[in-house]
């Protein structure tokens, strides 16, 4: 065995490397968002996931062994969704006087989400198994999988469509709000919450942080939400 | 600090993760751990000390914690490729609406209670 094949066998069997790549790839993404001026569409985390599933493919790892070393990052998010409750915490007072806003956008959001998916998927020829896995999308990712396997869908392919509609979120947010004329960073936060769960409260923290308070938020609140009206809507949507 | 932050936000996410699956609600326990956290604030006004700052690196690096889940999109390829039309669609459509939607009724509702002077 030549000495690259014993470096390439030994980084194979230990999380340093796919953590490194991982942390690199983002690097990397970030500085092309940077460089791109903070043009919304140029988005860190579907960079750093393109380049990621590219260099497995080429070199032929499966998940599971990426997984190994990513897994690290991938447990923050837990603490990381503890710690939303500082910011909550830190603009209290505004967070109270918005609470009839919250409610009555969270409705209309919830439901939107739900019955949107379902019905364009449905057109648009996709299958019933489809449908209910993509009917909990915007709610953040154990939700969503459990709602998923509650009303007959598949929750693994629920997680894919979870993840795909928070790359969409983050990445369409801005935009689509600046061109709504929305300057509000209570709404603009709120809003990215409920659609895109922790991606969208993590674009938005990216940008200002009472929009990340209300994001985390809508995150939570949608989650609830969603539990509640997927199971409701589903029987006469599909 | 940042040990004892992190035992913080740890401990927090446990009792969230436990009380979660006792009572078997549909919440995931890290977001019963923020209620639980934000409780713990609210009583204890010097926690925010504490956790300010790593709080605040967290959430500062929050989308870094999502690439590992994204890059498990390619074990979906297949499923993906064979209904990708009514899928892309499905989630583009219904994300940008959903946005829309709640950013919309938000500030609507925000702008009738704000000239109710409320």
């Amino acid at each position: 065995m030549g000495p690259v094949a014993r470096i390439w066998v030994y980084l194979h069997a230990s999380p340093l490397l796919w953590l490194a790549a991982t942390l690199l790839a983002y690097q990397l993404g970030t500085w092309l968002f940077q460089r791109a001026r903070q043009r919304p569409l140029a988005n860190p985390v579907p960079i750093a996931v393109a380049i990621l599933i590219l260099v497995l493919w080429a070199t032929g790892t499966p998940y599971e062994s990426y997984f190994e070393g990513a897994q690290f990052v991938h447990f923050l998010l837990g603490p990381a969704t503890v710690a939303l409750a500082v910011p909550l915490y830190q603009n209290r007072v505004q967070v109270r006087q918005a609470l009839t806003p919250m409610l009555a956008a969270l409705a209309a959001g919830s439901a939107t989400a739900i019955v949107s998916a379902v019905v364009v998927a449905r057109v648009f020829g996709a299958t019933a198994e489809t449908l209910s896995s993509l009917a909990p999308k915007s709610a953040s990712t154990p939700i969503a999988m459990g709602i998923s396997e509650q009303i007959g869908g598949l929750p693994s392919l629920t997680a894919a469509f979870v993840i795909a509609t928070g790359i969409v979120g983050s990445t369409i947010v801005t935009p689509l709000l600046d061109w709504l004329r929305i300057r509000d960073w209570r709404g603009r936060g709120f809003s990215a919450g409920v659609a895109a769960h922790g991606l969208g409260a993590a674009r938005a923290f990216q940008l200002n942080e009472l929009a990340g308070t209300f994001a985390g938020i809508g995150l939570a609140l949608n989650g609830v939400a969603t539990a509640i009206l997927a199971p409701l809507l589903i029987g006469w949507l599909r | 600090m940042m040990i004892t932050a992190l035992t913080v936000l740890l401990c927090c996410q446990l009792a969230g993760e436990v009380v979660a699956r006792l009572f078997r609600l549909p919440v995931p326990g890290p977001v019963l751990g923020m209620l639980f956290l934000f409780t713990l604030l609210l009583a204890r006004t010097r926690v925010v000390e504490v956790v300010r700052d790593p709080a605040h690196v967290l959430l500062r690096h929050f989308s870094l914690l999502f690439v590992p889940a994204g890059v498990g999109l390619m074990r979906h390829g297949a499923r993906l490729r064979a209904q990708a039309l009514p899928i892309a669609l499905a989630i583009v459509v219904s994300t940008a609406a959903t946005v829309a939607v709640t950013a919309l009724v938000f500030q609507l509702v925000a702008r009738f209670r704000g000239k109710e002077g409320g």
